[in-house]
């Protein structure tokens, strides 16, 4: 297979944007890629986006998106793994590139969440919905659930679930597009609206619109366009079960453990070659995690390690420099490629004053449901 | 949930059927056609009445058909032969709940369906 780069990157604010569309979002994101790269044409299309059916009762959303590009000929296709459709997507634009089918491939990811569904249901269907939510647990439920057998089984503390938050909400105060600009104290954390024990709705992501494309290409044409290219050296993807009770271990993410060390060894690089991580911290859990499976930590240290910092702007590994799901926002498609915007931007020497100093090698991890599925990337400006 | 998808889950719902693989011995709860072990071989097999709480939350924003019943608190629970499920620990305040603390599982009402009024019946756990 050839190799492939990310040449242009966009996306618009996170947040609560009410009098933008699904639609008005993703092309909004489409055009700042495109012109980005300063390209005239793309071949084909993936768009990342969990359930647009059920948020905004909107599906077949690949054909739409191509015609409100201007692009009504092309193939596009929605791609759907829960919360990293849009991952998933940027996986299949890879091979797409990498095989030689097409030269130019537009990876978009988008959700709408806050048109008025039941975003709680909603989110559950990513869940299994016979054995799981059929009881009445919810994905902060979930989560609840791996954080308590984590602080179990590995002494993990309330107080360091907190500073997660606390550390992205610092991040995403530096972040124009992140949809809390706001720093929290652990304090806040600990002690604000409990959404399901021990978890707070400051553990939590939010609920979120927004929209997010990349423009990847092979060599050849990444090297006559605007912007310096961002190569795309290694890719994992990998499942577990569904549903989080039918693990061996409660507190193991398995599918992030096997995905992650699939893009390492393509890479071939191995976790401390990594000098930045976007990862999924959809509740500060599933950052600490998260962390572990991905090798910056032993299993069952993420709560220390982030404790002392070492995750921080300035630490041995920044681990979610744009503020991660929990500042920059959470909408669920497109948060895959978002991470995708954010890793590009600092291999770029673009992030400002989030920058990370010395950045070459970068890494995304997104994840569906509790862990079902997982894909991770790594990239390099060298 | 619509009725006829409700009424295929009847037998793992009201009586906790699964199946047992003839290859590896492990149960599977629902019943399942092939075992992760690659085997396609299954007897029928009840999931034990009793087990224990491997983790637990309380739930406190929940999903519309469960919105009147806030707080209510739901664990993992791996039965005596070995099958974990996701269920409901009632009859209890959410601070009697403990990792390791022994439950049954019993027969109960889940929610009334929106639509139609259906009521919804499964398994919930009470601590003993």
């Amino acid at each position: 297979m050839r190799e492939v780069a990310v040449i242009g990157c966009g996306m618009t604010k996170f947040g609560e944007l009410w009098k933008k569309s699904l639609r008005d979002i993703f092309v909004e994101a489409a055009l700042k890629a495109i012109d980005d790269a300063g390209v005239d044409r793309i071949s084909s299309m993936y768009v990342g986006s969990m359930t647009p059916g059920l948020f905004v009762g909107q599906e077949h959303v690949g054909a739409l998106m191509a015609d409100y590009l201007g692009t009504p000929q092309i193939p596009a296709v929605r791609v759907e793994s829960a919360c990293c459709s849009g991952g998933m997507a940027f996986r299949l634009g890879l091979f797409e590139v990498a095989s030689g089918h097409s030269d130019v491939v537009l990876v978009g990811g988008v959700e709408k969440m806050t048109d008025g569904a039941d975003v709680t249901y909603a989110l559950a269907t990513a869940a299994d919905q016979e054995y799981e939510v059929y009881h009445g647990v919810t994905f902060p439920g979930l989560y609840a659930m791996i954080a308590r057998a984590h602080m179990h089984k590995y002494g993990t503390t309330r107080q360091q679930l907190a500073m997660v938050s606390v550390k992205n909400h610092h991040n995403g105060a530096l972040n124009p597009n992140a949809q809390f600009r706001g720093e929290v104290t652990v304090d806040q954390v600990i002690k604000a609206t409990m959404v399901a024990d021990p978890l707070t709705v400051l553990d939590s992501s939010p609920v979120s619109d927004g929209a997010a494309c990349v423009l990847l290409a092979s060599m050849d044409i990444a090297k006559k366009v605007n912007k310096p290219a961002v190569k795309v050296i290694g890719t994992g993807a990998a499942t577990d079960t569904l549903a989080l009770h039918a693990r061996e271990d409660i507190t193991t993410l398995g599918s992030v453990k096997q995905s992650a060390e699939a893009a390492y060894k393509m890479a071939g690089l191995k976790p401390s070659d990594i000098d930045l991580a976007e990862v999924h911290d959809c509740f500060s859990i599933a950052e600490i995690c998260i962390i572990e499976e991905l090798g910056f930590v032993d299993k069952g240290k993420g709560g220390l390690f982030t404790e002392q910092g070492h995750t921080s702007l300035t630490g041995k590994i920044p681990v979610n420099p744009s503020g991660g799901l929990k500042s920059k926002g959470h909408p669920v498609g497109a948060t895959g490629v978002a991470q995708v915007v954010e890793v590009v931007e600092q291999l770029r020497g673009e992030a400002e004053k989030r920058q990370v100093k010395n950045a070459k090698i970068g890494l995304t991890q997104n994840m569906g449901g509790s862990g079902a599925s997982s894909v991770v990337h790594i990239f390099t400006n060298a | 949930m619509p009725s006829p998808r409700y009424h295929r889950e009847m037998p793992q719902r009201y009586r906790l059927e699964a199946a047992k693989c003839s290859g590896c011995g492990r149960v599977a709860f629902p019943p399942r056609m092939v075992c992760n072990c690659g085997s396609r071989d299954f007897k029928g097999e009840k999931v034990s009445d009793y087990g224990k709480i491997l983790t637990f939350t309380t739930i406190r924003v929940a999903p519309k058909d469960f919105e009147t019943e806030v707080p209510y608190s739901v664990a993992i629970v791996e039965s005596d032969n070995g099958v974990r499920v996701t269920t409901q620990v009632v009859d209890c305040k959410p601070n009697e709940l403990e990792i390791g603390k022994k439950v049954k599982f019993v027969f109960r009402k889940l929610y009334t369906e929106g639509h139609t009024g259906i009521i919804c019946y499964g398994y919930k756990a009470i601590l003993i």
